[in-house]
């Protein structure tokens, strides 16, 4: 907090000193395990690529509190578009980043299958969010400014991901004997059985049967310059994104700007000074978006150029090639989105070590054919996760809001059937809110605003389910008279 | 752990939410404000930073007023007058 905006009464912070001695120490550690890493094999900088960005993304986010499942709960909850604002911002400053990688031919981004489990997954998934407090990343920067419950949120994604995928034959009644021929059809390895489980049945016997497509690339320019910026960044996020502001602004601010203002007839030059204030009023949150979408378009040219650099498609083969072969998957590939992900690694921790226990989840298409399961270790996206958690801890020190926190029974259930949910419907989604949103509508991929639709309406549905418990839990409890 | 929001004096109320994290802290600010009357003041106390952000874009947007604001590593005590 500067000066100039402390208000009366406010406590200047004594642990203010402590609190920058915890963030050097984090950052020791992270360039401490660097330069380890890095002494073992120097290949392993490809790993910390993602750790470092996922530092800066932590940092960014806890500054800016960057937090999607607010974006789209706190409009419903108490009208507030700030975060929403925030998040429309960083989605047409990526774009554009991603228009620049994509141009310089290092763009690691494939489009999503659109078809309508974008919009069922994104329903689960915003529903769920409601209830955990905050998306996929969200949890994350929370995780590090000490909240124990976003780290539930974080476990329970992991597992119900690794237990959904890895569905056995009880799930075979719920797939449509169409998809079951369609996964047959496939003529994948036996060791995969394609037509046992419910979600290896989705993947092969409907998601592999349908088409995903850039507007690029629909319209017929997918390699020219005007086709990447054009298209892909200025048709497909920048012109949607400077709609949903306008929405936003009819909708959630133009009556209190024009109240406070005390303008009466408001004119367009009124009303573009209001979408200005609206895009400005969360100075902080705009800057993190402004942060984010520059870190996010250079962790994907800096991934291309080391993927150019060790002739690789993806960190499989590099961890083949400094031998280390186990988890990976029968492609000999791992999950290696190379931009900003979240959910998938989180899956490959809970697979993992319900991997070691004994379960046998190296037969789905999941981890077994897609992602592998690689030793928490050597999870380069897993990495960046914890990077995101490192970094939100260091912001937090840096401006005295660590705290430990420990749940309730109630937050502590919440965030996990909230989290529990979010995974699901990450999985049937292709995504969180970033893998299956961001990331896609900012690469030209339409079908993350059909995402984001699914979201919203799982968010609304979410919040009146949460003010009915609220109102259930106050009538019954008599602590806060109603 | 439970929400305290109670009538502490002639216009005069407090809201309890520490403990809490999001959505609560901001929901129950809300229902709170909706149940006082225009230039009551409430005492708020939370402990959720990223709750603080919305409730004070909450207050923009409502006239609300925070007309005290404190906050510490233990936690925010703002308060606020409705408009």
């Amino acid at each position: 907090m500067t000066e100039e905006n402390v208000l009366p009464g406010t406590v200047v912070d004594s642990r203010a000193g402590s609190g920058r001695i915890s963030a050097a120490i984090i950052l020791g550690l992270v360039a401490l395990g660097s330069i380890v890493a890095l002494s073992i094999d120097t290949r392993f900088v490809y790993l910390l690529v993602y750790v470092w960005f996922g530092t800066a993304y932590g940092l960014l986010l806890q500054y800016g509190r960057f937090c999607m499942a607010s974006a789209v709960r706190d409009l419903f909850a108490v009208g507030v578009p700030r975060m929403a604002v925030g998040m429309l911002i960083a989605v047409a400053l990526y774009s554009l980043m991603a228009a620049g990688v994509q141009s310089a031919g290092f763009s690691t981004f494939a489009p999503h299958p659109l078809g309508w489990h974008i919009v069922i997954g994104g329903l689960i998934f915003g529903f769920g969010m409601v209830f955990t407090g905050g998306c996929a990343s969200g949890s994350l920067y929370k995780a590090g400014e000490g909240n124990v419950g976003s780290m539930l949120v974080i476990v329970a994604i992991s597992f119900s991901q690794a237990a959904f995928v890895a569905m056995g034959d009880w799930s075979d009644r719920f797939v449509p004997a169409a998809w079951t021929e369609a996964a047959e059809a496939t003529g994948m390895p036996e060791e995969l059985s394609v037509t046992n489980g419910w979600f290896d049945q989705f993947i092969s016997g409907y998601i592999w049967n349908l088409n995903g497509t850039t507007v690029a690339a629909s319209l017929g320019m997918e390699d020219s310059a005007a086709g990447i910026y054009f298209a892909n960044s200025f048709l497909s996020a920048v012109l949607p994104s400077l709609l949903l502001l306008v929405v936003l602004y009819l909708f959630f601010y133009r009556r209190s700007y024009l109240r406070r203002n005390k303008i009466d007839r408001a004119g367009l030059g009124d009303n573009a000074r209001g979408m200005w204030a609206m895009i400005t009023s969360s100075k902080n949150t705009a800057l993190a978006g402004i942060g984010l979408g520059i870190f996010a378009g250079l962790q994907m040219w800096t991934t291309g150029a080391l993927r150019e650099h060790y002739n690789i498609f993806g960190f499989g083969e590099l961890l083949e090639s400094m031998g280390y072969e186990s988890g990976l998957s029968l492609q000999g590939t791992v999950f290696d989105p190379g931009y900003w992900y979240i959910t998938t690694q989180e899956a490959q921790w809970g697979g993992w070590l319900l991997n070691k226990l004994g379960v046998e989840n190296m037969d789905n298409i999941f981890f077994g054919l897609e992602n592998g399961l690689p030793n928490p270790l050597l999870n380069a996206p897993g990495f960046m996760s914890i990077g995101i958690i490192l970094g939100a801890a260091v912001m937090a020190h840096m401006r005295s809001e660590f705290k430990w926190k420990m749940p309730s029974l109630e937050t502590a259930v919440f965030a996990l059937v909230g989290g529990t949910l979010m995974g699901i419907g990450a999985r049937i989604g292709m995504g969180c809110n970033i893998g299956a949103f961001f990331a896609t509508v900012t690469n030209g991929d339409l079908s993350g605003w059909v995402f984001l639709a699914g979201m919203i309406g799982g968010g609304y549905l979410g919040v009146k389910g949460f003010n009915a418990w609220l109102e259930w839990r106050a009538s019954r409890e008599g602590d806060f008279a109603l | 752990m439970a929400v305290k929001f109670e009538q502490t004096g002639d216009g005069a109320y407090s809201l309890d939410v520490r403990g809490y994290s999001c959505p609560h802290p901001q929901m129950y600010t809300k229902k709170a404000l909706e149940k006082m009357a225009a230039g009551d003041v409430l005492t708020l106390q939370f402990d959720n930073p990223s709750s603080g952000e919305s409730i004070l874009a909450m207050c923009e947007s409502s006239g609300n007023e925070l007309i005290d604001r404190a906050d510490g590593s233990d936690g925010s005590t703002w308060k606020i007058q409705k408009a």
